[in-house]
C-alpha cells in the first residue's frame, strides 16, 4: 500500500477575478519508505502539493489518500491529529514559535503527543545534536541565523519520529557541507526506520540523495524517473 | 501541560505593559470589591444582631400558631421553667422567658393602644441589648413588682416620666378583665423610633397574674453564640422539645421576614453596581485576548500545521486569560484583604453612618469582618467573567486556515 497516492488532485487559487492554477490534475504515489524529490521552478507547485498531503489546503477536486485513509475532506480537528502523529513538516520559512527555544520548539510536538518530559528531553538533545545544534539549545529563534533556524525547524519536523516527512526546500539557507549533513540524517531515517520522504527542492544537491524524481511545472507532473541514490 | 503553560505564561509577557494594564483593572476592582462586600457582610452582620438583640433574639420556642396572630390563648406553658431546662441543656445562658399581651395604657391626660411584654429582668440582660439601653431611671429589677420601663417616644406621647402611674387594661388569658396600675421605673431609647413607641415592658411574674397566665408564657428567646451558629442551636432545640405540647423553634428569618429582604433589597441594588464594573472589567480582558489572538495569527497557524487541534488552540488562549485573571484575583485579594485587616482592626467610618447606625443600631464605627466570602466572592466573579469574555477570541480560532495564518505577517 503506498504511503502517499493523490488521485487527479486540482486546487485553483483565486484572488478576485485572478484564477491561479496551484494543482493541475496531479496523481502521485509515493510507497511506504520511498524517498523522493518534488523539483520545479518558482511557483511550480511544489509547496501547494505538499500542503495538500499534509491537509493544510482544501482541495477542489480530486483523492488524497494517506495509507489506507482518505484524508481530503476530513475535519480540522482529524486532519490536525493526523498531522500530529504521523506527519513531521519543514515548512519552507521555518516558521518557528519565537518565544520557545530551539529545545521548547523540537519538544513541542512531542509535548503534545504526551510524550514524558525527561523523554523528550532526551529526544530533543539528541537530535539538536545530530542537526549539529549542540550548545544552541536554549536560544530563541531570533537570536540564531536562518540556516540554523532551518535544522530547528527540520529537528522538530523528525523528532517525533513521524512515518511521512513532507520537507520543503530543507536546504535553502544552508551551506553544502551542512546541507549534506541533513540529507545524510534523512538516509539514515529512510533506511533505518522507513520513513517516507518527500522533499520539494530545486537544490541538485539534495537531488542527488533522491531515488525518484518529479518534476512539476505550473502545478502539473511533467517527468517523473527513478535513480540511483548517491 | 507543562510546556502549553510555559508557551502561555510566556505570551503573557510578551506584551507586559497590555498584560499588566488588564491585570491591574482587575485588581483594582478586585480590591474595591473585596473592600465593598466585606463592609456590606460586615454591616448586614452588626444591623441583623443589633435588631435582634434588641426584639426577638435569634430564635424563639411559641407555640404553633402564635407567629401569625399572636393570640394570647396560644402559650407556652410553663414557660420559666422550660426556659431554664433549655438553658441548662443548651448550656447557654442567654435564653429568656417572655409574654406579651396588648393593653389600653393610660397616664393622666393620654390612653394608647400598646403590647406590654412580660420579661424575666435577670435573664434579658443576657439575651437582649434593652436593659443597657436605659436613659433615665433603671430597667426593671423585682419579678413581681408593679413597674414598668417605657419606650422614650412612648413616654413622650402618654407624659409620662420616671415615678408616674400608667393604668393598663386589657383582656387576659381566659377572656377575663385585666387590668393594674404600675410605675414608670425607666425610660429605654432603642434608637430606632419605631420601636421606641411601643416598648413596654413589666416583670413577667406580675404579668403571669395581671392576664391570669398560669404561669404560661408566648415565646423563649434563645442567642445563639453567633449569627451562623443559630441553623445548629435551632435544630438542637427541636430536639429538646416536650413532645406532648405543640411548641416550635422559629428562626429569626421566620421571625422577622422584613429584614431579611431589606438586607435583601439593598445587597441586589449594590450588586447591580459591582456588576457594571465587573462588565467593564470583562470587556478589557476581552481586548487584550482578541488582541493577543490576532497579532498571534501566524504563531497559530503554525502550531495547528504542526498538529495542535483548533480545540487544544482554544484552551492556550483560555489557559492564559486564566492565568492573567488568577494574578489579577491573588494581588487583588492580598490587597484587598490587608485593607479588610487594616478596618477590622482600626474601624471604619465615612459620613452619613452616624445617621444610618441610629435607624439600624448600629456603632458609628464598623470594623469590617474577614470573610472567606467577603475576600474571595467578588475576585472569583471577576475572574469568571474574565474567562467568558476569551470565549469569543477562542471561537475566532476555530475559523483559522493553518497556511493563510502562516502567511501573516
Ligand atoms: N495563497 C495563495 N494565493 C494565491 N496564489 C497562490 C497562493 N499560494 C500559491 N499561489 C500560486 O500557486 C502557484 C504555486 O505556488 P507554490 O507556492 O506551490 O509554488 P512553489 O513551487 O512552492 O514555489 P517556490 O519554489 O517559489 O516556493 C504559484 O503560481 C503561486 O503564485
Ligand atoms: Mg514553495
Amino acid at each position: 500500500m503506498p504511503a502517499v497516492r493523490c488521485v487527479d488532485v486540482c486546487k485553483t487559487y483565486r484572488q478576485g477575478e485572478l484564477e491561479v492554477k496551484g494543482l493541475d490534475h496531479v496523481s502521485l504515489e509515493v510507497g511506504e519508505g520511498g524517498f523522493v524529490c518534488l523539483s520545479a521552478p518558482s511557483g511550480g507547485g511544489k509547496t501547494t502539493l505538499l500542503n495538500a498531503i499534509g491537509g493544510l489546503h482544501r482541495i477542489d477536486s480530486g483523492e488524497i489518500w494517506l495509507a489506507d485513509r482518505r484524508i481530503d475532506g476530513l475535519g480540522k480537528g482529524e486532519l490536525a491529529s493526523l498531522r500530529l502523529h504521523q506527519i513531521g513538516f519543514v515548512f519552507q520559512a521555518y516558521n518557528l514559535i519565537p518565544v520557545l527555544t530551539a529545545r521548547e520548539n523540537v519538544e513541542f510536538v512531542m509535548e503534545v503527543q504526551g510524550v514524558p518530559p525527561d523523554q523528550r528531553r532526551a529526544r530533543s538533545m539528541e537530535i539538536l545534536e545530530e542537526v549539529g545544534l549542540k550548545g544552541l539549545e536554549d536560544r530563541r529563534p531570533a537570536k540564531m541565523s536562518g540556516g540554523q533556524q532551518q535544522r530547528v525547524a527540520v529537528a522538530r519536523a523528525i523528532a517525533s519520529r513521524p512515518t511521512l516527512v513532507l520537507a520543503d526546500e530543507p536546504t535553502a539557507n544552508l551551506d553544502s557541507h551542512t546541507a549534506e549533513q541533513l540529507m545524510e540524517l534523512f538516509v539514515e531515517l529512510n533506511t533505518r526506520h522507513e520513513t517516507t520522504f518527500v522533499i520539494a527542492t530545486h537544490d541538485q544537491r539534495v537531488m542527488g540523495y533522491a531515488r525518484r524524481i518529479v518534476r512539476m511545472l505550473d502545478g502539473r507532473i511533467v517527468d517523473d524517473t527513478e535513480q540511483e541514490a548517491a | 501541560m507543562a510546556l502549553m503553560l510555559k508557551l502561555a505564561w510566556r505570551n503573557l509577557w510578551r506584551h507586559p505593559r497590555r498584560t499588566w494594564l488588564t491585570t491591574g483593572a482587575m485588581v483594582f476592582s478586585n480590591v474595591i470589591l473585596v473592600f465593598m462586600i466585606s463592609m456590606q457582610v460586615g454591616m448586614y452582620q452588626m444591623m441583623i444582631d443589633n435588631t435582634l438583640r434588641a426584639s426577638t433574639g435569634h430564635l424563639q420556642v411559641q407555640a404553633r400558631g402564635y407567629l401569625e396572630d399572636q393570640k394570647i390563648r396560644e402559650v407556652v406553658p410553663q414557660v420559666k421553667p422550660l426556659a431554664k431546662q433549655l438553658g441548662g441543656e443548651l448550656d447557654l445562658d442567654t435564653v429568656a422567658p417572655r409574654a406579651a399581651a396588648f393593653a389600653l395604657a393610660s397616664s393622666a391626660d393620654r390612653s394608647y393602644g400598646i403590647q406590654i411584654v412580660g420579661v424575666e429582668p435577670m435573664a434579658e440582660l443576657h439575651v437582649s441589648s434593652l436593659p443597657g439601653l436605659v436613659v433615665e431611671g433603671r430597667f426593671l429589677e423585682g419579678s413581681n413588682t408593679e413597674e414598668i420601663v417605657i419606650g422614650e417616644v412612648l413616654a413622650r406621647n402618654l407624659k409620662a416620666g420616671v415615678g408616674d402611674e400608667l393604668t393598663f387594661m386589657g383582656a387576659g388569658r381566659d377572656g377575663s378583665f385585666a387590668a393594674a396600675v404600675v410605675t414608670v421605673v425607666g425610660i429605654l431609647e432603642s434608637g430606632n423610633p419605631e420601636m421606641d413607641r411601643s416598648l413596654a415592658q413589666v416583670p413577667l411574674a406580675f404579668f403571669q397574674d395581671v392576664f391570669t397566665m398560669d404561669g404560661a408564657g408566648h415565646d423563649i428567646v434563645i442567642l445563639a453564640p453567633d449569627l451562623f451558629q443559630v441553623a445548629t442551636v435551632k435544630s438542637e432545640v427541636e430536639a429538646l422539645l416536650p413532645t406532648d405540647e405543640d411548641l416550635v423553634a422559629l428562626d429569626w428569618e421566620q421571625l422577622v421576614p422584613g429584614l431579611k429582604q431589606a438586607i435583601q433589597a439593598d445587597m441586589s441594588s449594590a450588586m447591580f453596581m459591582y456588576l457594571v464594573l465587573i462588565v467593564l472589567v470583562a470587556f478589557s480582558v476581552l481586548n487584550t485576548q482578541l488582541m493577543s489572538v490576532l497579532e498571534r495569527t501566524k504563531e497559530f497557524g503554525i502550531v495547528t500545521a504542526l498538529g495542535v487541534s483548533p480545540g487544544r488552540l482554544g484552551r492556550l488562549v483560555l489557559l492564559e486569560a486564566t492565568l492573567m485573571g488568577l494574578m489579577g484575583l491573588v494581588i487583588g485579594v492580598v490587597l484587598g484583604g490587608a485593607l479588610v485587616v487594616w478596618f477590622s482592626f482600626y474601624g471604619f467610618t465615612f459620613p452619613g453612618l452616624d445617621e444610618m447606625a441610629g435607624q439600624f443600631n448600629l456603632p458609628d464605627r464598623i470594623y469590617l469582618p474577614v470573610t472567606l466570602f467577603g475576600l474571595l466572592f467578588g475576585p472569583s466573579v471577576v475572574l469568571l467573567a474574565s474567562i467568558l469574555a476569551t470565549l469569543y477570541p477562542m471561537a475566532r480560532l476555530r475559523w483559522l486556515e493553518p497556511v493563510d495564518a502562516m502567511r501573516a505577517a
